[in-house]
């Protein structure tokens, strides 16, 4: 038992999330024999890369120990932005979309740097606000692509590989090395394990947060103009509820909401775990809404697994 | 130096004089904001302070009310509750699908035990398993919404004979010219409000939430208390299913989603802290109220519904922000 | 020895001159003055609360003084951060840990002045280099690479010291930096401050323990209450004449008038083992009786208390309330038994400091004012006004925020609470820590009146004279174990110094519980 968890708490190299999707893999790939083929794996990457790439940025802000509930709010506003611009040109208007999340995910920063309210409020406001913002610019309505080159996008491939799964593991390596191997990254997880001691230690906390929350606002953007690119159209409700979607995959990954503590690799784990739950229950033809409950209940078991693993905290009382 | 210190802290008691009117005004600040905003409103529009208007706002927010009046407990005991909007979803659902099987009695007698089931769930797991609120409560927001759907196949469900149930009462009818759902939401308002502020109970949550370590070393029994938060969140919940029920006659499955941030939405710009420990009911029923109202102003004032959306965004902010501030500078000068 | 008077000459590099800090309704350091030469160990001592860790904060920049001089190397320094006292080679290692727990030691070492190649990456195979350079200087067994979250608290400590190490320090603080480590790692920590008194750094020393000040410093200072109480070269006194600066006078007259008439026995604990906390703890208290209980922070004297109290669980041994076994499964079961601990931590333990006086002196007892569930306010009020008038609590009104208040009114509050519940056992928890003289003495009697009036009262301190001050009896705890038991009014200082630091020669108890 004292080697599981050593091995589990250890778990530098391998998150406990892993073990899971290898499970699920392996399961589907005897229960259904669609599922191991290249096209459904490639299938799997692309359904996964919108929820992927939010869950990028979400990581960072998380191990920060801050949270972002924004996300799916800025993903709508960037695909319509994407769509609707498209009459001032295609460059205008993908770089548009960017800019727009980058600025979003800016004023989070400096309201949370500036005024110290609550990452959770300050972004709960901004989620509801941004929403306001894409129906003020939509006036409700769905936009479609003019631009076909923009549709051809999304499902386009380099050789037997889709172009969006690419940008999405990319984007995942850079994320992880910069975590891993820059002086921000490591900044990120000082700034969230012991705020004080990263304060003492001079480091900018509030320019390091700043930072993240741009990035987070980024790769929102990024992941709506790439589900706008897939869809060939915007709605202007796109992106609800997609921020639970994403702290579900980044708590599944091992992230703690507490801060200090997380990964890229977990991250990749749990978005890949609830991508293949929803594929592989589809290819089942389970309905969709059993995979709500189950990965409700995986999250919850995920939480107590976790507690168990580091029960002695706060010197063993029962308080 | 010493003496500019010395200078200062003289400074600062003969302001403590002050400090009587100004912590009223802190505390009265969203009641303040909220008149004056009620009468810009009226300003731009004759309707606004219109009997049969407020009345109309009022009702419309009742349902978001009911729950943020439990919520605002569950918050108070320093936890949170995201999976509200499921449950509400959850639980209309179910009331009017068993209305027409098992005659409405029934159908909101199993409705109340089924939400009250989920509420200990969640107080369970969060009571005495001692899981983060907010992880468990967003696992049970996905769960609860697949239940929905697994329970309605994926299709809306309604009552067949519409005018002839007295269900109807709850979202339809009035009491002394006051619509029902709004005495339900005032009455829970005042029951929850009372209980919070002059009970033994209510004191012990907000010695939970201000701190559960000096709780528990009081001889509380923190698991018990944090468990019953979410009954009565829960039961606030199943009170707003039968509300929403009775309006609709009818539901889809997705009804509540959403709701459980607008709640929290409306406890914040109360005042409520989400650190715990502190606010209050009727601070939660006045920031509902000035949603509420707002999107009701702007759309008098001829904007579309979803300006409030951005002014929302804005003032939540502003008052957090400016509580902050305050708070920063009156109550928390003395710490180092 | 040469070298050691060149020191005694040399300059100081560091002084402090009528250094005064006041909190609210407390005024920490009083016209504290003192200096280190550089290549010495000046060790600063003084009971808890004594401002010594106060004083040492001012040094780093974590407070600005409110009044006094910061002169290092003849130079009027006003430190606004700690990263500028650090940068001006002055660092304190923390007596609470600064690590972030899911970085590597390096990373922790290095924290905020990580080496870096282009591109901001982060220079590791520097960072470790230097790292493990460091490591050994410290003769530290593990390596740069580990995470801190897995490593043991000694060698987490050992990782602070290494950080002091990154820069050139002038001056290096320790604060109780044996508290957490066994007797195999100290001589570890002696070499290093011996390398580092070498180099000419200048080293304050904070600790109780008198056998490594005498062992390792060239002099020592005395703080009491805040007040500076003088400075002695360590070769020409004796731990006598240093404890009775500690002390003062103050000792004589809390002698006086002790409770003489015990009754039964109301709390027996036999045979108390709590894994990894404390082991065949047995002691027993009377009704009308004051047990002191007397040892080092960390020998296991709060967890012996929060057992009673029903927050751990125990895995052997049994505890007896007046004659019956008792084993609560929750803090509630012991509070309506009839049992009260006045915690250790006042503020994180103690109070709810958001909340109002009445509504904390009553949180304990909250259906004595109460019917059918509704607070009775005026019997609230009742209860806050008997207790503020008996206890002298210095309260603008009940409807103050008890963060407000200062500690020692602070502890009166705590103190009322569990009076207001009647108990039949009260446990305090150092009493008295951090609140001034004055205080101090009104709890010291109260605690005698308790008793008196027929309490069974069970003390925790880890200061010599309150325990001498106050108990009847006294029991002396270390590493988990009972190591002694002595009347109060017939033990000797260096008895009890003994029996809790574990040293050999004591008492049969103590020689066992040494290994």
């Amino acid at each position: 038992m004292t080697t599981l968890k050593s091995f589990l708490r250890g778990g530098a190299f391998i998150q406990p999330i892993w073990i899971f999707v290898i499970a699920l893999f392996v399961f589907f790939s005897l229960m259904s024999e669609y599922f191991l083929s290249l096209g459904n794996i490639n299938n799997i990457l692309v359904q996964t890369s919108t929820i992927g790439l939010l869950a990028l940025g979400m990581t960072y802000v998380m191990i920060n120990g801050n949270i972002d509930l924004s996300v799916g709010a800025t993903l709508g506003l960037a695909a319509s932005l994407a769509v609707g611009l498209q009459p001032l040109g295609l460059t205008v208007a993908v770089l548009a979309s960017l800019a727009a999340g980058i600025v979003i995910g800016a004023i989070n920063g400096l309201i949370v740097w500036k005024t110290g309210v609550n990452a959770f409020i300050v972004t709960l406001g901004a989620m509801i606000g941004v929403r306001g913002l894409i129906f003020v610019y939509t006036q409700e309505q769905s936009f479609y692509a003019s631009n076909f080159a923009f549709v051809d996008f999304g499902a386009s491939t380099i050789g037997p590989f889709p172009v969006l799964a690419i940008i999405f593991l990319a984007c995942t390596l850079i994320m992880h090395l910069v975590l891993k191997k820059t002086g921000h990254g490591r900044n990120t997880f000082a700034v969230g394990g012991n705020p004080e001691a990263a304060m003492d230690a001079g480091i900018r906390i509030g320019r390091n947060m700043l930072i993240n929350f741009i990035i987070v606002g980024f790769f929102a953007a990024l992941a709506g103009v790439l589900l706008a690119t897939q869809m060939g159209a915007s709605t202007p409700n796109l992106g609800r509820d997609y921020e639970l979607w994403t702290i579900t995959a980044v708590v599944l990954g091992g992230t703690k909401l507490t801060g200090g503590h997380g990964s890229i690799s977990g991250t990749l784990g749990g978005v890949l775990a609830i991508g293949i739950l929803r594929n592989g229950m589809n290819m089942m033809q389970v309905p969709a809404f059993y995979v709500l409950v189950i990965l409700g209940a995986i999250l919850i078991t995920v939480l107590i697994i976790d507690q168990r693993l580091n029960v002695p905290t706060a010197k063993g009382v029962r308080a | 130096m010493a003496s500019a210190e010395d200078v200062k802290q003289g400074f600062m008691l003969s302001k403590n004089q002050r400090a009587g009117l100004l912590s009223f005004l802190s505390a009265q600040g969203i009641l303040v904001f909220f008149l004056i905003s009620m009468l810009a409103f009226s300003l731009f529009s004759e309707q606004f302070l219109s009997q049969s208007n407020i009345m109309t706002v009022v009702r419309q927010a009742s349902i978001i009310g009911i729950i943020a009046v439990g919520v605002t407990v569950v918050i108070i005991g320093g936890n949170l509750d995201l999976s509200v909007g499921s449950m509400l979803s959850f639980s209309t659902v179910l009331v009017v699908d068993l209305h027409d099987k098992i005659g409405p009695t029934n159908a909101i007698l199993v409705m109340f035990a089924m939400t009250l089931l989920i509420g200990a769930v969640n107080g369970f797991l969060i009571g005495f398993m001692r899981l983060n609120s907010l992880i468990v409560t967003l696992a049970m927001l996905s769960a609860i919404q697949g239940l929905v759907l697994i329970y309605s196949g994926g299709q809306n469900v309604d009552i067949a004979n519409q005018g002839d149930t007295w269900f109807a009462f709850f979202g339809r009818d009035y009491v002394a010219g006051i619509a029902v759902p709004v005495l339900l939401f005032g009455l829970l308002a005042v029951i929850v409000q009372v209980v919070m502020s002059f009970t033994g109970y209510g004191r012990r949550i907000f010695a939970i939430g201000g701190n559960p370590v000096a709780a528990v070393y009081s001889g509380i029994r923190k698991n018990w208390c944090v468990f019953s938060t979410y009954l009565i969140s829960a039961f606030c919940v199943a009170c707003a299913a039968l509300v929403l029920g009775s309006r609709v006659m009818g539901s889809q499955n997705n009804v509540g989603q959403g709701y459980e941030l607008l709640v929290l939405a409306g406890i914040i710009l109360g005042g409520t802290s989400l650190l715990g420990g502190a606010g209050s009911i009727w601070k939660t029923v006045i920031g509902v109220l000035i949603l509420g109202f707002i999107q009701n102003g702007l759309l008098l004032m001829g904007y579309p519904y979803y300006a409030q959306w951005l002014v929302t965004w804005v003032i939540i902010i502003l008052a957090v922000w400016l509580d902050l501030a305050y708070k920063r500078k009156h109550l928390f000068t003395t710490h180092s | 020895m040469t070298a050691m008077t060149q020191n005694a000459e040399a300059r100081p590099v560091l002084e402090l001159v009528d250094i005064t800090k006041r909190f609210p309704g407390v005024v920490a350091l009083n016209k504290v003055s003192f200096d280190v030469r550089p290549g010495e160990v000046h060790a600063l001592l003084g009971e808890n609360g004594a401002g010594k860790s106060t004083l040492m904060k001012v040094l780093a920049g974590k407070h600005r003084p409110n009044g006094g001089k910061i002169i290092l190397e003849d130079e009027e320094r006003v430190f606004d951060t700690p990263k500028e006292a650090k940068r001006s080679g002055i660092v304190l290692i923390h007596q609470e840990q600064s690590l972030v727990p899911e970085m590597s030691v390096a990373e922790n070492i290095f924290l905020g002045s990580t080496p870096r190649k282009w591109g901001n990456r982060v220079d590791w195979k520097r960072l470790h280099a230097d790292s493990t350079e460091i490591l050994e200087r410290l003769k530290c067994d593990f390596s740069s690479r580990d995470l801190v979250s897995s490593l043991s608290i000694a060698k987490k400590q050992m990782v602070e010291i290494a950080r002091a190490l990154v820069f050139t320090p002038k001056i290096v603080v320790f604060d109780e930096p044996t508290a957490s480590l066994t007797d195999h790692e100290k001589p570890v920590l002696y070499d290093v401050i011996r390398n580092l008194q070498a180099q000419g750094v200048g080293i304050v020393y904070i600790s109780h323990r008198m056998d490594e000040i005498f062992q390792l410093s060239q002099r020592i200072s005395v703080l009491r209450d805040g007040e500076y109480t003088g400075t002695v070269n360590t070769a020409e006194t004796d731990e006598e004449s240093v404890t009775q600066m500690m002390i003062g006078r103050s000792l004589e007259l809390d002698h006086a008038s002790k409770p003489s008439e015990f009754g039964g026995p109301m709390l027996e604990v036999r045979g108390l083992t709590v894994k990894g906390v404390c082991s065949d703890v047995s002691f027993t208290v009377r009704k009308g009786e004051i047990v002191g209980m007397y040892g080092l922070v960390g020998a296991g004297r709060s967890e012996v208390a929060e057992t009673i109290f029903g927050l751990r669980h125990y895995t052997a041994g049994e505890i007896r309330l007046d004659g019956q076994v008792v084993d609560f499964r929750s803090t509630h079961d012991a509070v309506t038994s009839g049992i009260a601990l006045v915690p250790e931590d006042r503020k994180d333990q103690g109070l709810v400091l958001g909340m109002n006086c009445r509504d904390n002196m009553t949180l304990a007892g909250l259906s004595t004012v109460s019917s059918f569930g509704f607070m009775k306010s005026r019997d609230e009020r009742a209860v806050y006004d008997r207790y503020q008038q008996a206890m002298k609590i210095k309260s603008p009104s009940w409807r103050q925020r008890v963060g407000n208040l200062s500690g020692g009114n602070q502890q009166k509050i705590v103190i009322g609470k569990w009076l207001h519940t009647h108990p039949r056992l009260l446990i305090l928890d150092e009493p008295t820590r951090g609140i001034d003289v004055g205080s101090k003495a009104e709890i010291h009697a109260l605690i005698k009146e308790l008793a008196r009036s027929g309490y069974a009262v069970l003390v925790i301190s880890s200061e010599m004279p309150e325990v001498l001050g106050v108990s009847n009896r006294i029991i002396a705890m270390y590493d988990g174990r009972v190591t002694a038991e002595f009347d109060a009014d017939n033990v000797g200082e260096d008895q009890l110094v003994q029996a809790i630091t574990g040293m050999t020669g004591s008492t049969p108890q103590a020689a066992g519980a040494v290994v």
